[in-house]
């Protein structure tokens, strides 16, 4: 066994040498070098300068199959530029950048998918202001309330990316020519189609909020639609920014009307069960009895169009589509949507140059383009720079065109505002509890006393 | 090899090593007692009941996303509709590089992840049973209970540790983060272990003139292979199959392991369930061909020590 | 990197380990001389070191953050631990986690026992013992979609059927689909399968290896004095395999206290199943909560110290013979 002995010496020997060996072999590749193209299309691009061998790495927590148009909408400005895009798509983004950042390990862009994630990245200190070129874009692009979103104590972020729209209820239109209902246009029109829809015994509407972790957050979005008809887009910023307590009169009153809905037995879960069974569906699951004909209503944003299995035709003659949810007058145009954000954490000047593309209507229409040839839904933006003939699916046209209405009062996504302690825990699991039987009161005493203590 | 102090009276210490024969010939007595066919019944059904639900999912891999979404995977044997295609897009997954180089990535984690604790901890193991000195108890103690922290709370500290030293993005902080993780249970099963071995083997060596270096390599390792390969097993396991280390530590995907990959699969929205059946069974491949591959060394017996009274 | 420098990586790593490792142990091997516990240093210094760096640096400052508020700035003493104790839906976490530690070790324990003992030099052993141990090399979210194939809920009415198979199997019976996770507290039990299911391997392993090594002469002996099977159980298989009985309790308790991915997965915390140890998660990395968070993690170390405990009690009793 004394080959044990002189293996030890061979391996201490060697180990000196693999030690530098190890480095050598660690150290990062080169790049791939590409060559800014000459092409004509290229014109758009001259302001970047040229980037060959630079590399940005973007995070998000968008994967497959959406991650596709996105990297395909990159490949004009790596073309053009020289530089390369790296894209890394991570279900568990939320947790996860959050971790990055703070440990020094951010990536150079990050798509956040909510402002309050945001104002908590901005506060580790790790997040770049954006440069002057996105924020003159934005100004161009958007109003004051989305830059209003990416921005955290008065300076300006993160330029907005994609939207969507979730004042949507989704219906089959065969159905409403058959039976000859109307599409409603008042919440007291959406009330008594709902009972005319339940005489004789039939569950008009369906539902499911399942999510794994993230389990409740559809009853988050009725909750923040009613708020905002009910009580007025004023008082919906004082709810999200805690100036009125989650227990008081307007958000109580909201989350009544939720349950005038969710929690009626005579309404659901059309095709599901009974009212517990929203708990139990997943919220993909939610809305594809309509498609069997055992509901007829599923309010849910406009993503879900992805959800109904290939082959389904999403239009206004189709097998599914989707309504606007009304305001309490017919001239209301309230409506709750989401979108993301593009946050950078460095400065090089490629992120910088990147950061700009994404913010043009350039980008924005690329993006548009590719993505209408994704199955289901495809993307749209609030970018006012959006050509809509570019998008080809009838739901698309629909949500961008309510965005773009000049009559339309927007607000964000609520629980994405709000703290993550309320919006990403106490609202969700609340309104998770509230279904399966806790009363209005308690959920909201119950979200209140999570608020955190400022 | 060693050899052994056979004993004749039952009370005495037990072999250390038994010898294929003698363990054949335990097992058969044994056998003679419980080859009934009451027990024969309950252990077929045990086997079965544990393993219907994993075939329900090896059934749904192969059914169209639409079956698996409104009909029981039990249907499958009246109304088969087979596709491979969960199969081909879970491998073939356009978008982000091919699983291919996840399963590189996952090879080329765990092995290292393995190799490194066992080896560390076996020396620890060792001079916690055999060597005596002041503070062994508390720090023994100490070990065993580091196991109920939860690696949650060394993920930030760990990764802020590495991305000021500069290895952020790399394979070392993976390999390292395992290692660690794993010292604790790795020390507490491997001390067990040792702590069966006789001390007269000990002795003797000792006797003759051997340090603690010689007698490690001469009388414990042999001795333990066993043990060693079977905690090799579950560490191998644990490393292959985990995702929040790799998740953590791993933000490059040039070096993520299979298990990110395969959670990705699910979609944005999460409902590809069909996917995620199917990646999970070319993720099992390897664990399970690992667990075959060194049954042996569970027939053997894992505690080949022996054990006292 | 590509895979042939990435497989060129791995090797020199584990070179450059073995290269460490080796001067480890002639530096042991020189200090000798000067006293056996050198070589003990020497063979605990990298354990210790990683063990230091790793989990017990973070652990104590866990311990330190737990008495300051959710963003970790203001000292507020003993305020989570009140939170803990005093909201209702925290007493049912706490609740549910002494349920889940109570039972799943000596379910697991026991059926992993009942097997290995049946099984014993069967002919078609390995296979028998695969069947059992597949369990637990499917990872954690495999594991939680072959569940949920299990307990699906699908309501009973015309044209819509039961994909779940315990509802397919009460369907059958004549009975309705129940919602087996939704319906408190019998949901935690049903969670409290899975990992049952999963570690029962684990104990199986164990116990079948130790099994295999009692010597025959003491089977042999207790045969002349005509013990029957059940007596060769309590009287001879059981106290000859206990310590490693004890080692397979300790082992799947502290894992149990640890796993939340079971909870979070399939029931997200709701419905009353929550754990101490999916709380700990959701306050820490969710609601980043980090005061709260960090008390809920003290008190897994506080919940594993009778473990802990009555472990040092067993390990003396050994040793003392």
């Amino acid at each position: 066994m004394s080959s044990i002995r002189s293996r030890r010496i061979l391996a201490a020997v060697s180990g000196g040498l693999g030690f530098a060996l190890v480095l050598t072999a660690c150290s990062s590749s080169t790049p791939t070098k590409s060559t800014a193209s000459g092409s004509a299309d290229c014109a758009a691009y001259k302001i970047y300068g040229d980037l060959s061998g630079k590399s940005v790495s973007v995070y998000t927590g968008i994967v497959t199959p959406e991650d596709k148009p996105y990297m395909d909408s990159y490949k004009p400005f790596e073309t053009c530029t020289g530089a390369k895009i790296k894209y890394v798509g991570d279900k568990a983004f939320e947790t996860q950048i959050l971790v990055r950042a703070k440990a020094g390990n951010p990536p150079d862009i990050a798509i956040v998918p909510q402002p309050g994630l945001l104002q908590q990245l901005v506060a580790t200190g790790a997040a770049k202001e954006a440069p002057a070129a996105v924020a003159t874009n934005v100004d161009k692009f958007w109003g004051a309330d989305w830059k209003a979103y990416g921005s955290a104590g008065g300076k300006f972020y993160a330029a907005p990316s994609g939207a969507s729209v979730k004042s949507m209820v989704w219906y089959s239109p065969k159905e409403f020519k058959d039976k000859g209902y109307k599409v409603p246009t008042t919440l007291a029109e959406l009330k008594t189609l709902s009972d005319t829809m339940a005489t004789g015994g039939k569950k008009p509407w369906c539902a499911g909020i399942a999510s794994g972790e993230a389990t409740g957050w559809p009853v988050t979005d009725w909750m923040e639609d009613m708020m905002l008809r009910l009580s007025g887009p004023d008082a919906y910023d004082q709810w999200v920014t805690h100036k009125i307590a989650f227990n008081s009169a307007g958000p109580t009153a909201a989350l009544d009307a939720v349950g005038g809905y969710l929690k009626n037995d005579k309404y659901v879960n059309g095709g599901l069960g009974n009212v517990k069974s929203i708990a139990s569906t997943t919220f993909q699951d939610g809305g594809l009895p309509i498609l069997d004909g055992t509901c007829s209503l599923h309010r849910q944003a406009s993503f879900y169009a992805s959800n109904f299995p290939k082959g389904t035709k999403v239009a206004a003659d189709g097998d599914v589509f989707a309504f606007y949810l009304p305001g309490v007058e017919a001239t209301d145009r309230p409506v709750l949507g989401g979108g993301e954000f593009n946050l950078a954490f460095a400065d090089r000047p490629e992120v910088k140059a990147f950061q700009t593309y994404l913010s043009t209507d350039t980008w924005a229409n690329n993006k548009a383009k590719i993505s209408s040839d994704v199955t289901g839904g495809g993307w749209i933006t609030a970018n006012k720079g959006l050509d809509v003939a570019n998008l080809v699916n009838p739901i698309d046209k629909l949500s961008a065109s309510i965005l773009q209405d000049p009559k339309t009062v927007f607000r964000f996504d609520g629980s994405d505002m709000m703290p993550a302690a309320v919006g990403s825990d106490a609202f969700w699991k609340q309104s998770t509890a509230w279904i399966t039987g806790q009363s209005t009161k308690d959920t909201v005493d119950k979200i209140e006393a999570a608020w955190p203590k400022p | 090899m060693t050899s052994l102090n056979p004993s004749v009276e039952p009370a005495a210490t037990p072999e250390a090593h038994p010898t294929a024969s003698r363990t054949g010939h335990a097992s058969t007595r044994i056998k003679k007692k419980t080859s009934s066919p009451t027990a024969s019944a309950i252990a077929v059904l045990l086997a079965v009941v544990w393993t219907i639900p994993t075939f329900g999912l090896l059934v749904s891999s192969f059914r169209p996303e639409r079956a698996i979404k409104t009909t029981g995977w039990w249907t499958f044997f009246s109304n088969p509709q087979l596709t491979l295609e969960n199969y081909q897009t879970a491998l073939g997954t356009d978008g982000q590089s091919g699983l291919g180089s996840f399963f590189v990535n996952s090879f080329v984690i765990t092995i290292p992840a393995v190799i490194i604790p066992i080896c560390l901890a076996s020396l620890a193991a060792y001079a916690f049973a055999w060597i005596d000195f002041r503070g062994r108890d508390f720090l023994f103690v100490l070990v065993f209970a580091l196991q109920i922290v939860p690696l949650q709370v060394a993920l930030l500290p760990l990764l802020t540790m590495y991305v000021s030293v500069g290895l952020g993005g790399t394979f070392w902080t993976i390999w390292l983060s395992h290692a660690t993780f794993a010292l604790p249970l790795a020390i507490f099963i491997l001390h067990n272990f040792m702590t069966e071995i006789p001390k007269s083997l000990v002795e003797a060596a000792r006797v003759d003139g051997a340090g603690h270096v010689k007698i490690f390599f001469r009388i414990m390792l042999p001795l333990l292979t066993p043990a060693l390969a079977a905690f090799g097993i579950f560490q191998f396991l644990w490393v292959w199959n985990d995702l929040l280390v790799a998740l953590t530590f791993a933000s490059d995907d040039t070096v993520q392991p299979m298990t990110v990959a395969l959670a990705n699969l699910s979609g944005t929205r999460g409902n590809a369930w069909e996917l995620l059946s199917a990646g999970a069974f070319i993720s099992i491949i390897v664990p399970v061909a690992v667990f075959l591959s060194l049954q042996r060394y569970f027939v053997r017996g894992l505690l080949a020590g022996g054990l006292k009274g | 990197m590509d895979t042939s420098a990435k497989i060129l990586t791995m090797l020199l790593a584990i070179l450059l380990f073995v290269a460490v490792v080796g001067v480890m142990l002639f530096i042991a091997s020189r200090t000798e001389r000067k006293g056996a516990r050198f070589v003990a240093y020497v063979f605990l210094f990298p354990s210790i070191l990683m063990l230091s760096v790793g989990l017990l640096y973070p652990a104590v400052k866990t311990i330190y953050m737990s008495f300051f508020d959710a963003a970790g700035q203001a000292f507020i003493g003993l305020g989570n631990y009140h939170t803990i104790f005093t909201s209702p839906d925290e007493i049912t976490v706490l609740r549910n986690t002494v349920l889940w530690v109570v039972v799943t070790p000596f379910v697991a324990t026991a059926i992993g026992l009942v097997y290995a003992i049946l099984v014993e030099g069967a002919k078609a052993e390995a296979l028998a013992k695969a069947m059992i141990f597949l369990p637990m090399a499917i990872s954690m979210v495999a594991a939680s979609i072959i569940w949920k194939f299990v307990y699906e809920f699908r309501p009973d009415q015309p044209g819509v059927n039961q994909i779940g198979l315990m509802n397919q199997v009460m369907v059958w019976l004549g009975g309705s689909p129940q919602q087996w996770l939704l319906n408190n507290p019998w949901n935690t039990f049903f969670l409290i399968v899975v990992m049952i299911w999963i570690q029962a391997g684990f104990a199986m392993t164990i116990l079948s290896a130790s099994i295999k090594a009692i010597p025959d002469d003491i089977i042999e002996a207790a045969r002349l004095d005509g013990v029957g099977s059940l007596g060769m159980f309590r009287f001879v298989t059981l106290p000859m395999i206990r310590p490693s009985v004890i080692v397979v309790l300790t082992t799947i308790a502290i894992g149990t206290l640890k796993v939340f991915d079971v909870v979070r997965t399939m029931t997200g915390g709701n419905f009353g199943t929550n754990v101490v140890a999916n709380e700990f998660y959701s306050q820490s990395f969710r609601a980043s909560n980090e005061g709260l968070g960090s008390a809920l993690a003290v008190l897994l170390f506080i919940l594993v110290v009778p473990i802990v405990v009555y472990n040092i009690r067993q390990l003396r009793s050994t040793e003392s013979r």
